[in-house]
C-alpha cells in the first residue's frame, strides 16, 4: 500500500504531468488557454481573481522553499526551527487565506453567476473540486496542525521523500508515519497533478514573461514557404520599433 | 527610409445610407457562430449615438489606445507592459458583455409545439449565452436612426466634448451613418498590450491579425484597442477580429463589406509608408498634429527615390504600381478629403473616412435654400458650426481646419459638376477657390461619384511579395500529367466528353471520323477524309505518304 500510493502514484502522476504538458503543447494549441470568464461578469472576478491567484503564488513559492531546500541548509545559514517555523506558519497561513477567501469567491460567482456556471465543463467540475480540496487540506495542514496544534516538521520527512523522488531514491515508508491531513493532502495534489495538463490549468505555463522584453508591436511574414516549421519562433523574429 | 506597404480603406460617408449590408455579409462570412454571437467585425452606428460597444470612444472610462507619458514618451493608456502583467488575473478595464449587448435568439419552436390555447403562441427572446428568457434591452445598433431619442443620444462620448447649445442642436438637427470594421493601425495598440506575442501585423500588406494557436486567452487587447474592435471569443477562449477578409484580398478581390456595399462607398487600395517615422510621428506632442504627422509619414509611390526604396524593400513591381493607381492615396494624400479616425488615440489608424455633406445640404433644402448653390454651401458649413465641430472631434482631434477644408472641396465638386451637367457656363473660379483644377475636381468626381468597381478597388493579385513565385508554381507544375493532379480542366474534358467517336453513331464507313463539337484543338487525325477508301484518316494519310515515298523511285 506504501508502495503503491508514495512510489507508484507520484512517479504515474509526474510522468502524466510532464508527458501530458508535451503532448498538449503539441497537439492543442489551439485549446491552450484560460477560457477566462470575465466577458460575463467582472465585478467578482475582479475581487476573488487576483486573490486567489496572488495568494496561490506565494502558496507556491513557500511549497518551493520547504520541499525542495532541505533542513540542513537553513540550518548552515543560521536560521534556527523555531524561526523557520514562525516565518512559514506566518506567511502561510496569510497566503493560504487569501487563497481560500478567493477561491470562496471565485466558486460562488462560477454557480450563482448563470452564464458562467453554464460554460463550466464537466472536467472544470473535476479540476475545482481537486484544487479545492488541495487547498483545504493544505489549509488544514498549516492552520490546524502548525499554528494551532504543536507544528510538524514535514521538512524532516515529507521535504526528504519528495526530493527523493527526483533522485530516485524514494523511501515510501517515511510517509506512513506521517499525520493523515498531510497523507490526504499529499495524495489529492498527486492526482491534481496527473490531470494538470488536460485541464484548463495549462494556462500556468504560458505565464507571459516575455511581454517584459519583447518589442511593442510584432511583425510576422506571410511565408508560404514554410508554413508549419518554426511557426511559433517566427512570432518573435523580424520585428521593430 | 524604410517602405512598408500596407492594404488600406477609405469610405465616402456622404453615400452611407446606413443599410447595415456589410454587417451583415460580414457576420455571415466571418462571426455566424458559437463564442461571438455579440461579435461584429464591421458595424455601422449613427452618429451622433453611443456607438458599439456602448461609449467605446470613452478613453477616460475604457482606456484604449495609446498616450504621452510624462516624460513624453509613448505608453499604453491602460499603464506599462508591468502594470498589465499585474492586472493579467482581472482586467479591471475590459467591457463585459453587457457593454456591447447581450445576444439572443428567439423559441420559434414554441409557435410550432404550443398546446391549443386562446391566446397566440409567442416566440420568447432567449440569450444564446445562457439559454434562458431574457429580456432585449440593447443591441449592436439600437440607437439607429437617432432612436431612443435625446436620452440615449445624448450619452454619445463625441457629443459630451461640444459645447451645450451645439449639443442641443445637433441631436436636433444631424445624423450621419458611420460604418466601422478594424483600422488596421500603423501603431496598434492591440498588438502592443498582448501578452503573448500572438497578435501581429503582416509585414506585406499591413493587416493585423490574430495567431488562434498563440493566443492564450489574457484579454488585454480588448482593453488595448480603443475602437473595441478586438472581441473576445467567450467558447473558445481567444481573441477575434476583423481579417481585412485576407483569403479575398490575397487574391485580388475586395473584403466582403466592401463587395456588398449597396451604396459603394468603399475604397481600398495601396499605401507606401515609411516605417521608421511611425513612431516619431504617433508621439508628436499636441493632438491636432496627428493628422498631419501621419499623412507625413505617407510615402509618394510616384517619386523615383521611393520607388528604389520599394524596391530594394523587396516590395514587387505589382505592388509599387498598385500604390500608383491606389485609390486610397488620391483621396488621402492628393485631394485630402479623406481624414483617419480618433487620430487622438495614436494608433495611426489605416481606414479613412471622407466626412459627410449630406447634413449641410439637407439643412439648407429643408430651410428652402439651393442646396447645390455654391454661395450657399460655403457659407452654410461656415455659419453651421455644428456638424464640423462634430465631425472634426471624429477625424481630427477637434482641429476644424482640415474637416471645413475636406468640406468645402465636396461642395465646390457638387457646383461645378452641375454647371457641367446642365450645360450651364462653367465657373473655374470654384474649382481655384478650393485650390483645385477644373480637370482634378472632375476626375475627383470620377472617383466619388461615378465610383467605378476597378477604380474603387486597386488590389495587387496574389497579395504578397511572393505572387509571382506562386503562380510559376500553379502553373508550371510537376505533377501535370495523365490523371495526375496537374491536369488542366481541358484534360479533364477530353477525358470526361471523350473526344472520339466512341458511341458507335458514325456510319460504318466513318467510324474514326471527328465530331468537331468534341474536337480538343490540337489532333487532326480524323479531321480530314483520308485518300483511301477506307475513311480512317490516319491509315489513309499513311498509305499516301507511301505513295508519294515511291513516286521519284518510279520516275528515276
Amino acid at each position: 500500500m506504501s508502495t503503491l500510493l508514495w512510489l507508484a502514484l507520484p512517479y504515474i502522476a509526474l510522468t502524466s504531468f510532464l508527458v501530458g504538458h508535451v503532448w498538449r503543447y503539441r497537439h492543442d494549441q489551439f485549446g491552450w488557454t484560460t477560457r477566462s470568464s470575465q466577458m460575463y461578469e467582472s465585478r467578482l472576478l475582479r475581487l476573488g481573481s487576483p486573490l486567489f491567484h496572488f495568494g496561490l503564488l506565494a502558496v507556491i513559492g513557500g511549497h518551493v522553499m520547504g520541499l525542495m531546500i532541505p533542513k540542513s541548509w537553513t540550518e548552515f545559514v543560521g536560521i534556527s526551527d523555531g524561526t523557520y517555523h514562525l516565518v512559514s506558519v506566518t506567511a502561510g497561513t496569510a497566503a493560504g487565506t487569501a487563497t481560500v477567501a478567493g477561491l470562496a469567491i471565485l466558486l460562488y460567482r462560477r454557480f450563482t453567476v448563470s452564464a458562467v456556471r453554464k460554460a463550466t465543463t464537466r472536467g472544470d467540475k473535476v479540476m475545482y473540486a481537486l484544487l479545492a480540496a488541495a487547498i483545504l487540506t493544505g489549509m488544514v495542514n498549516t492552520v490546524g496542525e502548525n499554528l494551532i496544534g504543536g507544528g510538524y516538521d514535514y521538512r524532516a520527512t515529507v521535504s526528504v521523500w519528495f526530493r527523493g523522488l527526483f533522485t530516485f531514491s524514494a523511501q515510501p515508508d517515511v510517509m506512513t508515519g506521517i499525520p493523515l491531513s498531510f497523507q490526504v493532502h499529499n495524495v489529492i495534489v498527486l492526482v491534481l497533478l496527473g490531470i494538470w495538463p488536460y485541464t484548463r490549468l495549462v494556462h500556468v505555463f504560458s505565464a507571459p514573461l516575455g511581454y517584459l522584453v519583447r518589442p511593442y508591436v510584432v511583425y510576422r511574414s506571410r511565408d508560404p514557404k514554410r508554413p508549419d516549421a518554426n511557426r511559433y519562433a517566427r512570432a518573435w523574429g523580424d520585428q521593430h520599433e | 527610409m524604410r517602405v512598408m506597404a500596407q492594404l488600406a480603406m477609405v469610405m465616402n460617408l456622404d453615400k452611407c445610407i446606413g443599410c447595415h449590408t456589410c454587417s451583415v455579409t460580414c457576420k455571415q462570412a466571418w462571426t455566424n457562430r458559437g463564442g461571438v454571437e455579440y461579435a461584429w467585425f464591421n458595424n455601422v452606428e449613427t452618429r451622433p449615438g453611443q456607438g458599439y460597444p456602448r461609449q467605446y470612444q470613452d478613453q477616460e472610462k475604457w482606456k484604449g489606445g495609446w498616450e504621452l507619458n510624462k516624460r513624453g514618451k509613448l505608453t499604453l493608456r491602460t499603464g506599462s507592459r508591468l502594470k498589465r502583467l499585474l492586472n493579467i488575473f482581472a482586467n479591471p478595464d475590459m467591457p463585459t458583455v453587457a457593454d456591447y449587448y447581450e445576444p439572443w435568439t428567439y423559441d420559434y419552436q414554441n409557435l410550432l409545439s404550443a398546446p391549443p390555447s386562446d391566446t397566440t403562441p409567442t416566440a420568447k427572446p432567449k440569450s444564446s449565452i445562457t439559454g434562458e428568457d431574457t429580456k432585449v434591452t440593447w443591441g449592436a445598433n439600437w440607437d439607429d436612426d437617432l432612436g431612443g431619442g435625446p436620452e440615449q443620444i445624448g450619452k454619445d462620448p463625441v457629443l459630451g466634448k461640444l459645447s451645450e447649445q451645439v449639443k442641443l442642436e445637433f441631436e436636433q438637427t444631424f445624423m450621419f451613418y458611420l460604418p466601422r470594421i478594424c483600422e488596421h493601425c500603423l501603431n496598434p495598440s492591440c498588438a502592443a498590450s498582448c501578452p503573448s506575442g500572438a497578435i501581429y501585423k503582416r509585414a506585406e500588406d499591413g493587416i493585423v491579425l490574430v495567431d488562434q494557436d498563440k493566443c492564450r486567452g489574457w484579454r488585454q487587447c480588448v482593453t488595448g484597442c480603443p475602437y473595441k474592435k478586438i472581441y473576445f471569443n467567450h467558447k473558445t477562449g481567444k481573441a477575434e477580429k476583423c481579417t481585412f477578409c485576407y483569403p479575398r484580398v490575397e487574391v485580388g478581390i475586395p473584403t466582403v463589406c466592401s463587395e456588398t456595399c449597396v451604396g459603394r462607398l468603399r475604397y481600398i487600395g495601396v499605401l507606401l509608408y515609411d516605417a521608421d517615422k511611425v513612431g516619431e510621428a504617433a508621439s508628436v506632442k499636441d493632438d491636432k498634429d496627428l493628422y498631419p504627422a501621419q499623412l507625413d509619414v505617407f510615402l509618394n509611390p510616384h517619386d523615383p527615390r521611393v520607388v528604389a526604396e520599394a524596391e530594394r524593400a523587396g516590395i514587387s513591381g505589382e505592388w509599387i504600381e498598385a500604390a500608383q493607381n491606389s485609390p486610397v492615396y488620391r483621396l488621402i494624400v492628393d485631394y485630402q478629403l479623406a481624414l483617419p479616425l480618433h487620430p487622438e488615440y495614436r494608433t495611426m489608424p489605416m481606414v479613412w473616412y471622407v466626412p459627410p455633406l449630406s447634413p449641410v445640404v439637407d439643412v439648407l433644402s429643408e430651410t428652402g435654400h439651393d442646396g447645390e448653390e455654391v454661395g450657399n454651401l460655403f457659407g452654410a458649413i461656415d455659419a453651421l458650426r455644428i456638424p464640423v465641430e462634430y465631425l472634426a472631434e471624429l477625424f481630427t482631434a477637434g482641429d476644424v481646419g482640415p474637416v471645413r477644408a475636406s468640406l468645402q472641396r465636396l461642395a465646390a465638386m457638387r457646383a461645378h459638376m452641375r454647371q457641367v451637367n446642365l450645360g450651364e457656363d462653367v465657373d473655374d473660379s470654384i474649382a481655384a477657390s478650393v485650390r483645385l483644377a477644373p480637370g482634378e475636381i472632375e476626375s475627383m468626381y470620377r472617383l466619388l461619384a461615378i465610383a467605378k468597381y476597378e477604380d474603387r478597388y486597386v488590389i495587387p493579385a496574389g497579395a504578397g511579395s511572393d505572387a509571382h513565385r506562386l503562380e510559376a508554381l500553379t502553373t508550371g507544375c510537376s505533377l501535370d500529367g495523365d490523371g495526375g493532379p496537374g491536369m488542366t480542366a481541358f484534360d479533364v474534358m477530353t477525358e470526361k466528353f471523350q473526344l472520339t467517336d466512341t458511341n458507335g453513331a458514325a456510319p460504318p464507313d466513318k467510324t474514326k471520323r471527328i465530331n468537331l463539337l468534341d474536337w480538343d484543338g490540337v489532333n487532326t487525325s480524323g479531321l480530314f477524309p483520308g485518300s483511301g477508301s477506307s475513311g480512317n484518316g490516319s491509315s489513309g494519310n499513311g498509305s499516301a505518304g507511301a505513295g508519294a515515298a515511291h513516286e521519284p523511285e518510279a520516275i528515276g
